[in-house]
């Protein structure tokens, strides 16, 4: 297994739909180990800057020791079309994951129509923090090639991956998944199918509460993550996990979640939605409960 | 929210205590404590390592150099005089010096 790490993926080609964090970051994850990757969003300007956000993810995995000695990095190729996969000039996708915006409609609408247009038995991965596979499922051309995942932020640091099998999904597909996951170098965890799965539903309304306590003034959002980390083994801390996830994409998945369990826990609390009314989405726009600067173009 | 990507690199001076002068003060400002030269900003009680990145990018823009190949690792950023170093090996020569 050791002598084979650093040998390149050949034969993948991976398409990823959306060009946003996770999008963005599963693409530099797989072009780091030698996985060309086209990456497709309908954003002309999310597009355009998107080559650039992914060499500064590459640079980054590369500046931390994540990607393996010697591999020569994949291609990255754009695109504003689903149909660009199927028309244009590159092989047609090994696999497609699917990682725009954490709506179950957006996600259905582009889960329908790229699971038309590539060939059975292509494996259609949905890259999602609450949705239910099964949910999506319903939207998909043939259920059993669809399957889930939850890569976490940033995807290149983070060796595991939350799997999700729905109750449709083929032997197939989850062995298909299990062998791009071991090019990228990644451990899968297969769980079962609900919302939130497992992190999600036991992450997200944590770092609620998190917002809370910030939010009643019991004490600043430093000292709430010190005192995680220090206290209980967190290694970032809820709030700073809040700033990576973004904190636009941590209330939909607490809506998705309120909304399919009841939980009155996981409804989104007041300064967290004033935080994203604002623009204060996190890393990715500079700032939420910390400010941060280079890692944003 | 913009970041100073337009801020010219400035001539500035052969000087490499001039370079861990600025990183000094960069990190006081971005981290709210002051460090010493030979201090692992990485270490224990130190920095996200994702902040890495962003020294990265400020030595680049600051310095006009391009980090890249091998001297992308952490090695080269744990403290101010490792930084200083890579930036004195990777700084173009000042105009008018001698030739390649």
């Amino acid at each position: 297994m050791a002598a084979e790490s650093g040998t390149p993926a050949t034969g993948q080609r991976l398409a990823v739909l959306g060009a946003g964090v996770m999008g963005s970051g599963i693409a530099a994850l797989a072009i780091g180990h030698g996985i060309a990757v086209t990456l497709i969003d309908l954003d002309r300007r999310r597009l355009d800057d998107a080559p650039e956000r992914v060499g500064h993810q590459v640079r980054t995995a590369r500046l931390m020791g994540a990607l393996p000695d010697g591999a020569a990095p994949g291609a990255l190729v754009t695109g504003l079309s689903l149909t660009d996969l199927v028309t244009g000039q590159d092989a047609a996708p090994t696999a497609v994951i699917e990682a725009v915006t954490e709506d179950a409609d957006a996600k259905a609408k582009v889960l329908a129509e790229v699971s038309a247009l590539v060939a059975p038995g292509t494996p259609v991965i949905s890259n999602t923090s609450a949705i239910p596979i099964d949910e999506l499922a319903r939207a998909a051309a043939r259920p059993a090639d669809l399957i889930g995942t939850h890569f976490m932020n940033p995807p290149y640091l983070i060796r595991t991956v939350e799997v999700i099998r729905g109750t449709h999904t083929g032997e197939g597909t989850l062995d298909a998944l299990r062998t791009l996951l071991t090019a990228l170098r990644r451990e899968p965890i297969v769980v079962d199918d609900a919302p939130g799965f497992v992190t999600s539903r036991i992450l997200h309304p944590m770092i609620n509460d998190a917002v809370r306590v910030v939010a009643a003034g019991t004490a600043s959002a430093e000292s709430v993550d010190r005192l995680m980390q220090g206290c209980l083994g967190h290694p970032t801390g809820p709030l700073r996990t809040a700033d990576l996830i973004g904190l636009d994409n941590l209330v939909d998945s607490l809506w998705v979640l309120h909304s399919r369990t009841g939980d009155e826990g996981c409804r989104p609390c007041g300064l967290l939605l004033a935080m994203v009314r604002d623009g204060h989405l996190g890393r990715k726009s500079g700032r939420g409960f910390y400010e941060y600067e280079g890692e944003h173009a | 929210m913009t970041t100073s990507s337009n801020r010219p690199a400035p001539e500035s001076t052969g000087d490499p205590g001039t370079v861990q002068t600025d990183l000094l003060r960069f990190l006081e400002k971005r981290t709210g404590r002051v460090w010493a030269t030979d201090a692992d900003v990485f270490g224990t009680g130190g920095l996200s390592s994702l902040f890495a990145m962003e020294l990265v990018v400020h030595l680049e823009r600051t310095y006009g150099i391009s980090v890249r190949g091998a001297d992308l690792r952490m090695e080269n950023f744990r403290t101010v005089l490792q930084m200083a170093a890579l930036v004195e090996r990777l700084r173009p020569p000042a105009s008018g010096g001698p030739g390649a």
